[in-house]
């Protein structure tokens, strides 16, 4: 008796601060985001969102709060449970639950939604984005073509979905244009995390003769280091980590985006759009980083006049969402 | 046909084979003395992530690359010894015990990592094993690149394969480890202690395993992932039914799973464009499937595996 007394005053206490610190979260002025991820924050892909939401929060724009390494059957329940405690824009990742995170967001009409996803936006408040970064990444494939001695570039890959093939057919495309001759060895581990089994991947493929490594997930960088090729990266900068290694790397700031959306939805202004094309170079959404040291002249000089062209609106990449194949 | 031949012949594709192998190599021994003392330890997927993150995360603590590895067998030992206590003198399921094991050691090991490194972009790295060097030995044709130029952690795999032989098959140690999971109540009757020999048994042998997960972080690869073990610890389970519970089979299971998995990697890129790759990623699985099925058959389980044994009761 005396003990279920305790465990309702305590209950009731529970309840009370909770409803003291939701009242002094609605007191503050600022956006309140929240994000989900299904991976944990290290993830190449995830962590530039939480950077760009991170690096919002200490501006003071937002409030951020997340949830990684959320499974894909349970994300539902997570979109659901922010929208209820009245998280005014949430960002996350859907491309495993297309239809349902849209039947949520559908629920949840006052909530802004911008969510990674291969398919396009919901009126009245679901948006989509993506790692837009074909435009760099083909300017990387032009330096690998060029660095490519036996012609033969290997690229490991974790899963063959549109967002990871288009960057691939970019690439490929950027090393043929400056290398008629060169071939592609394409592996996919089914995993994004699994370095050891990327750096064996990596390993057969410079067995296979490859002499330069697209590094699309970790531990193929560091198959490179250990055989003393050249890499180049993809996302993040890793070129610290790998040094003379990483030639050029395609890097994607998701800024752009949040800082967008952010706006939007304090404005009130937010719509269902397609924000795709603020990783795009010309929104500062991607861009190229070179060692030039490890670069040769004549193709600095071709990469950073097609990167011109590209800014001015010149030349447009090809995309190409299908699976991309080993050359045979 | 001609393709799948000069894989086969090349010294490259044997060094993987026994690079992917080696924390098989650990995980199936480790497996392996578990049931050998009648006792299954489904605990071991989450054992190779606390090997993983612990080892590598002394390392990076400055422990020394051989501090690392003591400091991962411990830990695993540990997580060893509450699935012994749970299992041996509580006697409650196996199954229930060692799958509760996975969840809490994995969510142990994601909890202090996240905690230690709460806002890092991506893990730091630690200066991992590297191959090997060894005068002459590692110029030889063939034997040279697939032996002697791995890292010193699979040469310990290695010599781990041969230790646990030697005391299974040659020690009163192994004679008494054997029967306490053929016939425990004969090793009662000798005067010996059941529960001793089942906890220390557990112990070794999670140690063991936690040595399979340090090995990817400390030699595969330089740094701790969430979710990097990927499985790797469920293969062993099947490894060591194939094996028979016979230290030198689980060798040649491990070899094989890791022939399977260098085979599929490099058949995968080029033979992309003809069958989805996926195929090929199963491959190993599928392949270990049908080869435990014909070992199996004939399999010699330790007699008393998942059957608890409380003193005084017959």
């Amino acid at each position: 008796m005396k003990i279920s007394m305790l465990r309702r005053t305590f209950l009731a206490a529970m309840v009370a601060s909770f409803g003291v610190m939701s009242a002094g979260v609605a007191a503050a002025e600022k956006l309140k985001v929240a994000a989900i991820y299904t991976l944990p924050v290290e993830q190449q892909w995830i962590s530039r969102i939480h950077k760009a939401l991170n690096t919002a929060a200490e501006r003071g724009d937002i409030e951020y709060s997340f949830s990684e390494s959320v499974a894909n059957t349970d994300y539902e329940r997570v979109m659901r449970e922010y929208a209820e405690q009245g998280m005014q824009l949430i960002v996350g990742e859907v491309f495993a639950l297309e239809r349902a995170a849209r039947k949520v967001a559908k629920d949840y009409p006052e909530t802004a939604f911008l969510m990674g996803s291969s398919f396009g936006p919901v009126a009245p408040n679901f948006s989509v984005f993506d790692n837009w970064i074909h435009e760099p990444s083909y300017l990387t494939g032009m330096v690998a073509g060029a660095a490519t001695e036996s012609n033969l570039i290997g690229m490991v890959g974790g899963y063959a979905i549109p967002e990871v093939n288009r960057l691939m057919h970019a690439f490929m495309d950027g090393a043929r244009a400056v290398n008629p001759e060169v071939k592609f060895l394409v592996n996919f581990i089914d995993s994004w995390y699994d370095p050891p089994k990327a750096k064996e991947s990596a390993f057969a493929m410079m067995d296979a003769g490859a002499d330069v490594m697209y590094a699309e997930r970790f531990g193929v960088s560091d198959a490179a280091v250990e055989r003393g090729i050249k890499a180049i990266g993809n996302v993040i900068d890793t070129s610290g980590d790998y040094p003379g290694t990483i030639m050029a790397s395609a890097i994607w700031h998701m800024e752009a985006t949040v800082d967008k959306a952010v706006s939007q939805v304090a404005a009130g202004t937010f719509e269902a759009a397609d924000y795709g094309q603020y990783s795009f170079m010309a929104y500062g959404g991607g861009s190229l980083v070179m060692d030039e040291s490890l670069v040769d002249a004549e193709t600095v000089a071709a990469v950073k006049a097609k990167e011109t062209e590209i800014l001015d609106g010149l030349f447009r990449v090809n995309v190409n969402d299908q699976r991309p194949v080993s050359d045979n | 046909m001609m393709d799948l031949f000069n894989i086969l012949v090349t010294e490259s594709f044997w060094a993987a084979s026994l690079r992917i192998a080696s924390p098989l190599i650990f995980g199936v021994l480790g497996a392996l003395i578990c049931e050998r003392a009648g006792v299954l330890n489904l605990g071991i997927e989450g054992i190779f992530v606390v090997g993983a993150m612990c080892g590598w995360m002394a390392v990076w603590l400055g422990a020394g690359l051989w501090g690392g590895v003591l400091v991962a067998a411990l830990a695993g030992g540990l997580f060893g010894l509450l699935h012994a206590f749970l299992t041996v003198p509580l006697g409650l399921s196996q199954h229930v015990s060692g799958l509760g094991i996975t969840l809490f050691a994995t969510s142990v090991s994601y909890f202090t990592y996240r905690t230690a490194l709460p806002n890092v972009s991506s893990p730091p790295r630690i200066e991992p094993f590297q191959p090997m060097d060894v005068p002459i030995l590692s110029d030889l044709p063939f034997l040279g690149p697939v032996l002697f130029q791995q890292t010193a952690l699979t040469w310990l795999a290695l010599l781990m394969v041969a230790l646990v032989w030697y005391v299974m098959d040659r020690t009163a140690l192994g004679v008494a480890l054997k029967a306490v999971g053929d016939n425990p109540d004969s090793v009662d009757a000798q005067g010996l202690s059941v529960y001793a020999l089942r906890i220390w048994a557990i112990v070794a042998g999670s140690a063991m395993m936690a040595l399979g997960g340090a090995f990817l972080t400390m030699s595969a690869f330089d740094a701790f992932f969430f979710g990097m073990v990927n499985g790797r610890g469920w293969v062993c389970i099947a490894l060591v039914i194939f094996a028979s519970w016979r230290p030198g089979k689980a060798l040649l299971g491990a070899l094989l799973f890791g022939a399977f998995d260098a085979l599929q990697v490099r058949l995968q890129t080029e033979m992309g464009a003809l069958v989805p790759g996926q195929v090929f990623l199963m491959a190993p699985y599928i392949l270990s499937i049908v080869a435990l099925v014909i070992a199996a058959r004939s399999a010699d389980y330790p007699r008393a595996l998942l059957t608890p044994w409380f003193k005084g009761q017959r």
